[in-house]
Protein backbone atom coordinates (compact mmCIF):
# COMPACT_ATOMS: atom_id res chain seq x y z
CA UNK A 1 0.00 0.00 0.00
CA UNK A 2 1.31 3.29 -0.91
CA UNK A 3 1.86 6.03 1.52
CA UNK A 4 -0.20 9.12 0.93
CA UNK A 5 2.82 10.97 2.45
CA UNK A 6 4.80 10.20 -0.36
CA UNK A 7 3.54 12.82 -3.16
CA UNK A 8 4.43 15.34 -0.25
CA UNK A 9 8.09 14.10 0.16
CA UNK A 10 8.42 14.70 -3.72
CA UNK A 11 7.74 17.86 -3.64
CA UNK A 12 9.54 18.57 -0.89
CA UNK A 13 12.38 17.31 -2.81
CA UNK A 14 12.13 18.89 -5.68
CA UNK A 15 11.97 22.06 -3.60
CA UNK A 16 15.19 21.28 -2.21
CA UNK A 17 16.84 20.45 -5.49
CA UNK A 18 15.58 23.56 -7.30
CA UNK A 19 16.38 25.60 -3.86
CA UNK A 20 20.03 24.24 -3.98
CA UNK A 21 20.24 24.79 -7.58
CA UNK A 22 19.57 28.56 -7.25
CA UNK A 23 21.79 29.19 -4.67
CA UNK A 24 24.15 27.63 -6.92
CA UNK A 25 23.70 29.58 -10.02
CA UNK A 26 23.05 32.22 -8.92
CA UNK A 27 26.58 33.96 -7.37
CA UNK A 28 28.03 32.15 -10.60
CA UNK A 29 26.07 34.26 -12.73
CA UNK A 30 26.13 37.35 -10.73
CA UNK A 31 29.72 36.89 -11.12
CA UNK A 32 29.50 36.68 -14.73
CA UNK A 33 27.66 39.85 -14.81
CA UNK A 34 30.08 41.62 -12.87
CA UNK A 35 33.16 40.40 -15.35
CA UNK A 36 31.70 40.72 -18.70
CA UNK A 37 29.70 44.03 -18.10
CA UNK A 38 30.20 46.31 -20.75
CA UNK A 39 32.10 44.02 -22.89
CA UNK A 40 29.53 43.66 -25.66
CA UNK A 41 31.80 41.50 -27.88
CA UNK A 42 31.65 38.65 -25.46
CA UNK A 43 28.54 39.09 -24.27
CA UNK A 44 27.30 38.48 -27.88
CA UNK A 45 29.92 36.22 -29.03
CA UNK A 46 31.29 34.16 -25.59
CA UNK A 47 34.05 32.25 -25.88
CA UNK A 48 33.73 31.71 -29.95
CA UNK A 49 35.40 35.05 -30.23
CA UNK A 50 38.89 33.70 -29.80
CA UNK A 51 38.21 31.68 -32.68
CA UNK A 52 37.15 34.83 -34.88
CA UNK A 53 40.13 36.36 -33.16
CA UNK A 54 42.58 33.29 -35.19
CA UNK A 55 40.74 33.58 -38.21
CA UNK A 56 41.09 37.77 -38.21
CA UNK A 57 45.06 36.87 -37.16
CA UNK A 58 45.26 34.31 -40.55
CA UNK A 59 43.79 36.93 -42.87
CA UNK A 60 46.19 39.25 -41.76
CA UNK A 61 48.82 36.35 -42.73
CA UNK A 62 46.58 36.25 -45.78
CA UNK A 63 47.19 39.85 -46.66
CA UNK A 64 50.81 39.85 -45.52
CA UNK A 65 50.95 37.65 -48.55
CA UNK A 66 49.09 39.62 -50.54
CA UNK A 67 46.06 36.33 -50.77
CA UNK A 68 48.83 33.53 -52.02
CA UNK A 69 47.72 31.50 -49.38
CA UNK A 70 46.92 27.85 -48.11
CA UNK A 71 43.16 26.78 -47.85
CA UNK A 72 42.24 22.85 -45.96
CA UNK A 73 43.29 21.26 -49.22
CA UNK A 74 46.35 22.28 -49.47
CA UNK A 75 49.74 21.31 -47.83
CA UNK A 76 49.92 23.25 -44.98
CA UNK A 77 53.88 22.09 -43.85
CA UNK A 78 55.34 25.68 -44.67
CA UNK A 79 52.09 27.95 -43.07
CA UNK A 80 51.90 26.46 -39.31
CA UNK A 81 53.29 29.88 -38.24
CA UNK A 82 52.36 32.92 -40.05
CA UNK A 83 54.40 34.28 -41.46
CA UNK A 84 54.51 37.92 -40.36
CA UNK A 85 54.72 36.70 -36.76
CA UNK A 86 58.05 34.56 -37.67
CA UNK A 87 59.32 37.65 -39.23
CA UNK A 88 58.54 40.16 -35.95
CA UNK A 89 59.87 37.31 -34.17
CA UNK A 90 56.57 37.02 -31.75
CA UNK A 91 56.44 33.59 -32.58
CA UNK A 92 58.88 30.53 -32.90
CA UNK A 93 58.79 29.51 -36.64
CA UNK A 94 57.97 25.42 -37.06
CA UNK A 95 57.76 26.25 -40.46
CA UNK A 96 58.91 23.54 -42.95
CA UNK A 97 59.38 22.88 -46.78
CA UNK A 98 58.92 25.25 -49.92
CA UNK A 99 56.26 27.89 -49.30
CA UNK A 100 56.07 28.24 -52.38
CA UNK A 101 54.48 24.97 -54.06
CA UNK A 102 51.98 24.18 -51.26
CA UNK A 103 49.96 23.76 -53.83
CA UNK A 104 51.91 20.80 -55.80
CA UNK A 105 51.29 20.55 -59.50
CA UNK A 106 47.84 20.43 -60.69
CA UNK A 107 45.96 17.06 -60.85
CA UNK A 108 43.92 17.96 -64.01
CA UNK A 109 43.22 20.71 -66.91
CA UNK A 110 40.39 22.40 -64.96
CA UNK A 111 42.69 22.55 -61.97
CA UNK A 112 45.71 24.02 -64.01
CA UNK A 113 43.29 25.92 -65.70
CA UNK A 114 41.67 27.74 -62.75
CA UNK A 115 45.12 28.46 -61.48
CA UNK A 116 45.82 31.50 -64.41
CA UNK A 117 42.45 32.93 -62.21
CA UNK A 118 44.33 33.12 -58.70
CA UNK A 119 47.25 34.42 -57.11
CA UNK A 120 50.40 32.63 -57.90
CA UNK A 121 53.44 33.53 -56.75
CA UNK A 122 54.93 33.86 -53.16
CA UNK A 123 55.06 37.48 -51.65
CA UNK A 124 55.36 39.58 -48.74
CA UNK A 125 54.21 42.69 -48.34
CA UNK A 126 56.80 44.57 -47.35
CA UNK A 127 58.90 43.51 -50.31
CA UNK A 128 56.26 45.35 -52.73
CA UNK A 129 53.48 42.94 -52.70
CA UNK A 130 51.66 41.31 -55.50
CA UNK A 131 52.78 43.96 -57.69
CA UNK A 132 56.41 44.64 -56.75
CA UNK A 133 56.60 40.84 -58.20
CA UNK A 134 55.65 42.79 -61.52
CA UNK A 135 58.54 44.78 -61.43
CA UNK A 136 55.90 48.04 -62.03
CA UNK A 137 57.30 51.04 -59.95
CA UNK A 138 54.74 51.59 -58.07
CA UNK A 139 54.03 54.19 -54.98
CA UNK A 140 54.40 51.82 -52.32
CA UNK A 141 54.36 54.25 -49.40
CA UNK A 142 56.88 54.48 -46.74
CA UNK A 143 59.08 52.21 -45.49
CA UNK A 144 57.23 48.99 -44.95
CA UNK A 145 55.02 49.31 -48.74
CA UNK A 146 51.85 48.03 -48.31
CA UNK A 147 52.00 46.23 -45.30
CA UNK A 148 49.87 48.63 -43.44
CA UNK A 149 46.87 46.93 -45.40
CA UNK A 150 47.16 43.66 -42.58
CA UNK A 151 46.65 45.73 -39.44
CA UNK A 152 42.73 46.35 -39.76
CA UNK A 153 42.61 42.37 -39.34
CA UNK A 154 45.16 42.41 -36.32
CA UNK A 155 43.36 45.09 -34.60
CA UNK A 156 40.15 43.30 -35.28
CA UNK A 157 41.40 39.97 -33.90
CA UNK A 158 42.68 42.18 -30.53
CA UNK A 159 39.55 43.32 -29.97
CA UNK A 160 37.66 40.32 -30.13
CA UNK A 161 40.47 38.04 -28.00
CA UNK A 162 42.08 40.51 -26.17
CA UNK A 163 44.43 37.86 -24.26
CA UNK A 164 46.09 36.91 -27.60
CA UNK A 165 49.86 38.10 -26.85
CA UNK A 166 51.41 37.54 -30.32
CA UNK A 167 48.70 40.13 -32.20
CA UNK A 168 50.01 42.90 -29.84
CA UNK A 169 53.12 41.87 -30.54
CA UNK A 170 53.28 41.47 -34.12
CA UNK A 171 51.23 44.64 -34.99
CA UNK A 172 53.87 46.69 -32.86
CA UNK A 173 56.89 45.36 -34.80
CA UNK A 174 55.06 46.19 -38.01
CA UNK A 175 53.76 50.03 -36.85
CA UNK A 176 57.36 50.61 -35.62
CA UNK A 177 59.69 48.47 -37.85
CA UNK A 178 58.01 49.26 -41.18
CA UNK A 179 55.70 52.26 -40.88
CA UNK A 180 57.59 54.50 -38.43
CA UNK A 181 55.04 54.49 -36.00
CA UNK A 182 56.52 54.45 -33.13
CA UNK A 183 53.63 56.43 -30.76
CA UNK A 184 51.11 53.89 -32.01
CA UNK A 185 53.26 50.98 -31.46
CA UNK A 186 53.83 51.80 -27.82
CA UNK A 187 49.72 52.48 -27.53
CA UNK A 188 48.93 49.96 -28.83
CA UNK A 189 51.16 47.42 -26.29
CA UNK A 190 50.40 49.39 -23.35
CA UNK A 191 46.40 48.67 -24.12
CA UNK A 192 47.50 44.80 -24.91
CA UNK A 193 49.17 45.55 -21.30
CA UNK A 194 46.00 46.71 -19.17
CA UNK A 195 44.19 43.31 -20.84
CA UNK A 196 47.10 41.46 -19.70
CA UNK A 197 49.37 42.96 -16.74
CA UNK A 198 52.73 42.15 -16.60
CA UNK A 199 53.43 39.98 -19.79
CA UNK A 200 56.75 39.40 -20.34
CA UNK A 201 56.16 38.89 -23.99
CA UNK A 202 54.49 42.44 -24.18
CA UNK A 203 57.20 44.20 -21.94
CA UNK A 204 59.84 42.23 -24.05
CA UNK A 205 58.45 43.85 -27.37
CA UNK A 206 57.63 47.52 -24.78
CA UNK A 207 61.54 47.17 -23.93
CA UNK A 208 62.51 46.81 -27.84
CA UNK A 209 60.69 50.55 -28.38
CA UNK A 210 62.64 52.04 -25.44
CA UNK A 211 65.59 50.12 -26.50
CA UNK A 212 65.33 50.33 -30.57
CA UNK A 213 63.43 54.00 -31.30
CA UNK A 214 63.14 55.81 -28.22
CA UNK A 215 67.59 54.94 -27.23
CA UNK A 216 66.42 54.86 -23.41
CA UNK A 217 68.04 51.92 -22.39
CA UNK A 218 67.46 51.92 -18.58
CA UNK A 219 63.74 51.58 -19.36
CA UNK A 220 64.24 48.97 -21.87
CA UNK A 221 66.67 47.12 -18.72
CA UNK A 222 63.55 47.44 -16.47
CA UNK A 223 61.18 46.26 -18.81
CA UNK A 224 63.19 43.31 -19.68
CA UNK A 225 63.95 42.89 -16.32
CA UNK A 226 60.49 42.74 -15.17
CA UNK A 227 59.72 40.12 -17.75
CA UNK A 228 62.27 38.02 -16.78
CA UNK A 229 60.88 38.28 -12.98
CA UNK A 230 57.42 37.65 -14.30
CA UNK A 231 58.43 34.76 -16.01
CA UNK A 232 59.83 33.34 -13.16
CA UNK A 233 57.24 34.11 -11.46
CA UNK A 234 54.95 31.89 -13.40
CA UNK A 235 54.00 28.93 -11.82
CA UNK A 236 52.37 26.65 -14.59
CA UNK A 237 54.50 25.01 -16.79
CA UNK A 238 56.54 26.91 -19.49
CA UNK A 239 55.47 26.01 -22.70
CA UNK A 240 57.92 26.13 -25.81
CA UNK A 241 56.72 29.66 -26.78
CA UNK A 242 57.37 30.70 -23.20
CA UNK A 243 61.09 29.69 -23.12
CA UNK A 244 61.57 31.57 -26.54
CA UNK A 245 60.15 34.72 -25.00
CA UNK A 246 62.88 34.07 -22.10
CA UNK A 247 65.62 33.71 -24.56
CA UNK A 248 64.55 36.68 -26.32
CA UNK A 249 64.67 38.80 -23.11
CA UNK A 250 67.64 37.43 -21.79
CA UNK A 251 69.42 37.70 -25.18
CA UNK A 252 68.20 41.28 -25.21
CA UNK A 253 69.81 42.04 -21.72
CA UNK A 254 72.87 40.37 -22.65
CA UNK A 255 73.39 42.60 -26.03
CA UNK A 256 72.58 45.81 -24.02
CA UNK A 257 74.73 45.21 -21.27
CA UNK A 258 77.50 43.98 -23.57
CA UNK A 259 77.09 47.65 -25.29
CA UNK A 260 76.91 49.26 -22.00
CA UNK A 261 80.40 47.62 -21.18
CA UNK A 262 78.91 45.54 -18.13
CA UNK A 263 80.45 42.52 -19.37
CA UNK A 264 79.95 40.48 -15.64
CA UNK A 265 76.14 41.13 -15.71
CA UNK A 266 76.41 40.48 -19.77
CA UNK A 267 77.23 36.88 -18.34
CA UNK A 268 74.75 36.44 -16.09
CA UNK A 269 72.21 36.69 -18.53
CA UNK A 270 74.25 34.61 -20.88
CA UNK A 271 74.74 32.07 -18.57
CA UNK A 272 70.47 32.08 -18.16
CA UNK A 273 69.78 32.49 -21.98
CA UNK A 274 72.12 29.12 -22.44
CA UNK A 275 69.35 26.89 -20.90
CA UNK A 276 66.98 28.01 -23.07
CA UNK A 277 69.25 28.74 -26.12
CA UNK A 278 68.41 26.38 -29.48
CA UNK A 279 72.14 26.80 -29.95
CA UNK A 280 74.17 26.00 -26.29
CA UNK A 281 77.57 25.90 -27.98
CA UNK A 282 77.46 29.40 -29.67
CA UNK A 283 76.68 31.36 -26.08
CA UNK A 284 79.00 29.40 -24.61
CA UNK A 285 81.76 30.62 -26.86
CA UNK A 286 80.10 34.32 -26.53
CA UNK A 287 80.57 33.83 -22.53
CA UNK A 288 84.10 32.97 -22.81
CA UNK A 289 84.33 35.61 -24.98
CA UNK A 290 82.95 38.28 -22.63
CA UNK A 291 85.02 36.86 -19.72
CA UNK A 292 88.14 37.56 -21.79
CA UNK A 293 87.09 41.21 -22.61
CA UNK A 294 86.07 41.75 -18.57
CA UNK A 295 89.48 39.94 -17.88
CA UNK A 296 90.98 42.61 -20.58
CA UNK A 297 88.92 45.65 -19.11
CA UNK A 298 89.92 44.86 -15.81
CA UNK A 299 93.61 44.18 -16.12
CA UNK A 300 93.99 47.63 -17.92
CA UNK A 301 92.07 48.94 -15.03
CA UNK A 302 89.93 51.14 -17.14
CA UNK A 303 86.61 48.87 -16.11
CA UNK A 304 83.29 50.80 -17.33
CA UNK A 305 81.75 52.48 -14.27
CA UNK A 306 78.67 50.31 -13.41
CA UNK A 307 76.02 52.10 -14.86
CA UNK A 308 72.55 52.07 -13.50
CA UNK A 309 70.86 48.52 -15.17
CA UNK A 310 69.87 45.31 -14.68
CA UNK A 311 70.49 43.75 -11.77
CA UNK A 312 72.27 39.77 -11.97
CA UNK A 313 69.73 37.28 -12.29
CA UNK B 1 16.13 37.78 -83.18
CA UNK B 2 14.07 41.34 -82.85
CA UNK B 3 11.63 39.62 -81.14
CA UNK B 4 14.22 37.96 -78.41
CA UNK B 5 15.76 41.84 -77.55
CA UNK B 6 11.61 42.75 -77.08
CA UNK B 7 11.19 40.29 -74.59
CA UNK B 8 14.81 41.52 -73.04
CA UNK B 9 13.73 44.86 -73.32
CA UNK B 10 10.52 43.93 -70.97
CA UNK B 11 12.36 42.13 -68.56
CA UNK B 12 15.15 45.37 -68.14
CA UNK B 13 12.64 47.78 -67.77
CA UNK B 14 10.51 45.15 -65.15
CA UNK B 15 14.04 45.26 -63.21
CA UNK B 16 14.68 48.95 -62.83
CA UNK B 17 11.04 49.01 -61.78
CA UNK B 18 11.66 46.80 -58.77
CA UNK B 19 13.23 47.95 -56.09
CA UNK B 20 15.64 45.42 -55.16
CA UNK B 21 18.18 46.53 -57.03
CA UNK B 22 18.20 49.88 -55.58
CA UNK B 23 17.89 49.09 -52.11
CA UNK B 24 21.01 46.67 -52.50
CA UNK B 25 23.06 49.07 -53.92
CA UNK B 26 22.28 51.71 -51.09
CA UNK B 27 23.06 48.81 -48.89
CA UNK B 28 26.30 48.15 -50.24
CA UNK B 29 27.11 51.89 -50.41
CA UNK B 30 26.26 52.42 -46.64
CA UNK B 31 27.73 49.44 -45.32
CA UNK B 32 30.87 49.72 -47.23
CA UNK B 33 31.10 53.68 -46.11
CA UNK B 34 30.73 52.48 -42.73
CA UNK B 35 33.53 50.45 -42.54
CA UNK B 36 35.57 52.74 -44.45
CA UNK B 37 35.05 54.90 -41.82
CA UNK B 38 36.66 53.04 -39.00
CA UNK B 39 40.38 54.64 -38.12
CA UNK B 40 43.21 52.23 -38.16
CA UNK B 41 46.17 53.64 -36.44
CA UNK B 42 45.18 56.85 -37.99
CA UNK B 43 46.28 55.23 -41.49
CA UNK B 44 43.70 56.46 -44.26
CA UNK B 45 45.53 54.56 -47.44
CA UNK B 46 44.36 51.39 -45.63
CA UNK B 47 42.20 49.99 -48.50
CA UNK B 48 42.38 46.73 -49.20
CA UNK B 49 40.26 45.36 -46.04
CA UNK B 50 37.36 47.71 -47.80
CA UNK B 51 37.80 46.73 -51.28
CA UNK B 52 37.17 43.24 -49.89
CA UNK B 53 34.15 44.31 -47.63
CA UNK B 54 32.65 46.03 -50.73
CA UNK B 55 33.59 43.54 -53.42
CA UNK B 56 31.54 40.81 -51.31
CA UNK B 57 28.79 43.02 -51.10
CA UNK B 58 29.14 43.29 -54.88
CA UNK B 59 29.03 39.87 -55.09
CA UNK B 60 25.98 38.82 -52.74
CA UNK B 61 24.04 42.11 -54.45
CA UNK B 62 25.13 40.56 -57.80
CA UNK B 63 23.60 36.69 -57.21
CA UNK B 64 20.20 37.90 -55.29
CA UNK B 65 19.69 40.49 -58.66
CA UNK B 66 20.65 37.59 -60.62
CA UNK B 67 18.77 34.23 -58.68
CA UNK B 68 15.56 36.16 -58.03
CA UNK B 69 15.20 37.83 -61.40
CA UNK B 70 14.97 34.82 -63.60
CA UNK B 71 13.60 32.41 -60.55
CA UNK B 72 10.01 34.39 -61.01
CA UNK B 73 9.97 35.13 -64.84
CA UNK B 74 8.78 32.36 -66.54
CA UNK B 75 6.18 31.29 -62.75
CA UNK B 76 5.12 34.78 -62.79
CA UNK B 77 3.86 34.76 -66.26
CA UNK B 78 2.04 31.36 -65.92
CA UNK B 79 0.67 32.68 -62.67
CA UNK B 80 -0.58 36.17 -64.20
CA UNK B 81 -2.01 34.15 -67.70
CA UNK B 82 0.16 36.50 -69.20
CA UNK B 83 2.34 33.75 -71.21
CA UNK B 84 -1.01 33.06 -73.28
CA UNK B 85 -1.42 36.85 -74.91
CA UNK B 86 2.80 36.35 -75.30
CA UNK B 87 2.80 33.18 -77.02
CA UNK B 88 -0.59 34.19 -79.06
CA UNK B 89 2.13 36.49 -80.56
CA UNK B 90 4.54 35.04 -83.45
CA UNK B 91 7.10 34.42 -81.38
CA UNK B 92 8.18 30.92 -80.57
CA UNK B 93 8.94 29.10 -76.82
CA UNK B 94 12.44 28.90 -77.51
CA UNK B 95 12.44 32.95 -78.48
CA UNK B 96 10.53 33.38 -75.39
CA UNK B 97 13.16 31.36 -73.01
CA UNK B 98 16.07 33.04 -74.79
CA UNK B 99 14.48 36.80 -74.57
CA UNK B 100 13.90 36.23 -70.85
CA UNK B 101 17.89 34.83 -70.52
CA UNK B 102 18.86 37.60 -72.69
CA UNK B 103 16.93 40.23 -70.58
CA UNK B 104 17.99 38.99 -67.02
CA UNK B 105 21.59 39.09 -67.91
CA UNK B 106 21.59 42.47 -69.48
CA UNK B 107 19.47 43.64 -66.53
CA UNK B 108 22.62 42.24 -64.22
CA UNK B 109 25.00 43.73 -66.44
CA UNK B 110 23.48 47.15 -65.68
CA UNK B 111 24.07 46.40 -62.24
CA UNK B 112 27.03 45.04 -61.89
CA UNK B 113 28.04 48.63 -64.06
CA UNK B 114 26.91 50.51 -61.20
CA UNK B 115 28.26 48.32 -58.59
CA UNK B 116 31.81 47.95 -59.75
CA UNK B 117 31.68 52.10 -60.96
CA UNK B 118 31.13 52.58 -57.08
CA UNK B 119 34.46 50.15 -56.30
CA UNK B 120 36.12 52.11 -58.90
CA UNK B 121 35.68 55.24 -57.32
CA UNK B 122 36.28 53.35 -53.66
CA UNK B 123 39.57 51.98 -54.52
CA UNK B 124 40.77 55.00 -56.33
CA UNK B 125 39.76 57.22 -53.38
CA UNK B 126 42.34 55.43 -51.25
CA UNK B 127 44.82 54.03 -53.43
CA UNK B 128 45.17 57.20 -55.95
CA UNK B 129 45.85 54.75 -58.90
CA UNK B 130 43.21 53.46 -61.33
CA UNK B 131 43.42 50.25 -62.57
CA UNK B 132 41.24 50.22 -65.32
CA UNK B 133 41.90 47.30 -67.17
CA UNK B 134 42.03 44.73 -64.04
CA UNK B 135 38.31 46.10 -63.04
CA UNK B 136 37.39 45.26 -66.85
CA UNK B 137 38.87 41.54 -66.51
CA UNK B 138 36.52 41.71 -63.06
CA UNK B 139 33.73 42.68 -64.24
CA UNK B 140 33.19 40.95 -67.40
CA UNK B 141 34.09 38.14 -65.29
CA UNK B 142 31.87 38.34 -63.01
CA UNK B 143 28.97 38.92 -66.03
CA UNK B 144 30.11 35.76 -67.63
CA UNK B 145 29.76 33.65 -64.29
CA UNK B 146 26.19 35.63 -64.02
CA UNK B 147 25.21 34.18 -67.38
CA UNK B 148 26.01 30.43 -66.25
CA UNK B 149 23.63 31.19 -63.22
CA UNK B 150 20.80 32.60 -65.33
CA UNK B 151 20.56 29.84 -67.08
CA UNK B 152 20.68 27.43 -64.33
CA UNK B 153 18.14 29.62 -62.77
CA UNK B 154 16.11 29.62 -66.00
CA UNK B 155 16.55 25.67 -66.00
CA UNK B 156 15.22 25.39 -62.73
CA UNK B 157 11.86 27.26 -62.89
CA UNK B 158 10.87 25.14 -64.98
CA UNK B 159 12.09 22.01 -63.48
CA UNK B 160 11.08 22.91 -59.42
CA UNK B 161 7.27 23.97 -58.90
CA UNK B 162 8.20 27.46 -57.09
CA UNK B 163 10.20 30.45 -57.56
CA UNK B 164 11.17 30.34 -53.92
CA UNK B 165 12.58 26.82 -53.77
CA UNK B 166 14.50 27.15 -57.12
CA UNK B 167 16.27 30.26 -55.59
CA UNK B 168 17.15 28.39 -52.12
CA UNK B 169 18.60 25.41 -54.84
CA UNK B 170 20.37 28.04 -57.19
CA UNK B 171 22.17 29.85 -53.99
CA UNK B 172 23.04 26.58 -51.93
CA UNK B 173 24.41 24.99 -55.67
CA UNK B 174 25.72 28.49 -56.20
CA UNK B 175 27.88 28.82 -52.94
CA UNK B 176 28.60 24.85 -52.66
CA UNK B 177 30.51 25.58 -56.26
CA UNK B 178 32.58 28.64 -55.05
CA UNK B 179 33.36 27.04 -52.09
CA UNK B 180 34.21 23.79 -52.60
CA UNK B 181 33.69 22.67 -56.36
CA UNK B 182 37.52 23.65 -57.44
CA UNK B 183 38.47 21.40 -54.45
CA UNK B 184 36.38 18.18 -55.33
CA UNK B 185 39.16 16.53 -57.53
CA UNK B 186 41.45 16.56 -54.46
CA UNK B 187 38.71 15.44 -52.10
CA UNK B 188 38.02 12.32 -54.93
CA UNK B 189 42.12 11.49 -54.33
CA UNK B 190 41.44 10.93 -50.71
CA UNK B 191 38.17 8.82 -51.20
CA UNK B 192 37.66 5.44 -52.25
CA UNK B 193 36.12 3.76 -54.86
CA UNK B 194 32.68 3.68 -56.20
CA UNK B 195 33.28 7.31 -54.42
CA UNK B 196 35.94 8.76 -56.40
CA UNK B 197 34.53 8.42 -59.35
CA UNK B 198 31.29 9.54 -58.23
CA UNK B 199 33.29 12.73 -56.97
CA UNK B 200 35.30 13.26 -60.08
CA UNK B 201 32.11 12.70 -62.01
CA UNK B 202 30.65 15.79 -60.54
CA UNK B 203 34.04 17.93 -60.84
CA UNK B 204 33.67 17.45 -64.16
CA UNK B 205 29.51 18.32 -64.67
CA UNK B 206 29.58 21.49 -62.54
CA UNK B 207 30.33 24.75 -64.13
CA UNK B 208 33.32 25.40 -61.92
CA UNK B 209 32.00 28.92 -61.27
CA UNK B 210 35.14 30.14 -58.76
CA UNK B 211 37.44 30.03 -61.96
CA UNK B 212 35.55 33.96 -62.50
CA UNK B 213 35.88 34.56 -58.96
CA UNK B 214 38.96 37.18 -59.35
CA UNK B 215 38.36 38.94 -55.99
CA UNK B 216 41.95 38.21 -54.44
CA UNK B 217 43.35 39.57 -57.52
CA UNK B 218 41.40 42.94 -57.26
CA UNK B 219 41.85 43.31 -53.24
CA UNK B 220 45.55 42.66 -53.57
CA UNK B 221 46.28 44.65 -56.79
CA UNK B 222 47.47 40.82 -58.88
CA UNK B 223 48.64 42.04 -62.41
CA UNK B 224 46.11 41.62 -64.96
CA UNK B 225 44.92 38.07 -66.10
CA UNK B 226 46.89 36.98 -69.39
CA UNK B 227 44.27 37.94 -72.20
CA UNK B 228 44.10 34.19 -73.89
CA UNK B 229 43.00 32.57 -70.61
CA UNK B 230 40.53 35.55 -69.95
CA UNK B 231 39.07 34.90 -73.79
CA UNK B 232 39.02 30.97 -72.31
CA UNK B 233 37.10 31.62 -69.90
CA UNK B 234 34.61 33.41 -71.32
CA UNK B 235 33.96 31.28 -74.17
CA UNK B 236 33.66 28.23 -71.28
CA UNK B 237 30.81 30.68 -69.50
CA UNK B 238 29.31 31.00 -73.07
CA UNK B 239 29.42 27.64 -73.75
CA UNK B 240 27.70 26.68 -70.00
CA UNK B 241 25.10 29.07 -70.52
CA UNK B 242 24.23 27.76 -74.38
CA UNK B 243 23.91 24.63 -72.81
CA UNK B 244 21.54 25.76 -70.03
CA UNK B 245 19.35 27.83 -72.26
CA UNK B 246 19.11 25.13 -75.15
CA UNK B 247 17.81 22.55 -72.14
CA UNK B 248 15.82 25.19 -71.20
CA UNK B 249 14.01 25.84 -74.13
CA UNK B 250 13.78 21.85 -74.72
CA UNK B 251 11.79 21.66 -71.38
CA UNK B 252 9.82 24.40 -72.27
CA UNK B 253 8.40 23.43 -75.76
CA UNK B 254 7.61 20.49 -74.27
CA UNK B 255 5.58 22.00 -71.00
CA UNK B 256 1.98 22.03 -70.17
CA UNK B 257 1.12 25.77 -69.58
CA UNK B 258 -2.67 25.37 -68.18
Amino acid sequence: MRSPRIPYLLMLLLLTVAFSVAAWVEPQYQERQEVHSGDMMSFLLGDSRRLFANHFFVKADVYFHSGFYPTIFDNQQSFQTPHMAEDAGALKGHNEGDETAFMGPPLDFIEAFRRHFAPSSHTHLDEGGAQGTNGVNLDLGEKGGEVREILPWLKISAELDPNRIETYMVTAYWLRKRMGKVDEAEEFLREGLRANPNNPAILYELGRIYHEDRTNDVHAINLWELGVRKMDEQKSVKTEQDNFILFQLTLSLARVEEDRGNYARAIQWLEREKAVSPYPDVITKQIEDDRQKLADSQKSGADTPAKTGSQPP
Amino acid sequence: MNVIFAVAGVVIKEMYRRKDFYVLLILTVVITLLMGSINFFDDDKIARYLKEVCLMLIWVSSLVIAISTVARQLPMEKENRTIFPLLAKPISRAQLVTGKFLGCWLACGVALLCFYVFFGCLSFSRERHWFLLNYFQAATLHWAMLAIIIGMALLGSLVFAAPSSNGTICFVLVAGILLIGGYLNRVAMQTTEPGRSFVYAIYYIIPHLEIFNVQERMVHDWPLIEWKYYALAILYAAAYSAVFVFFSCRLFRRKALS
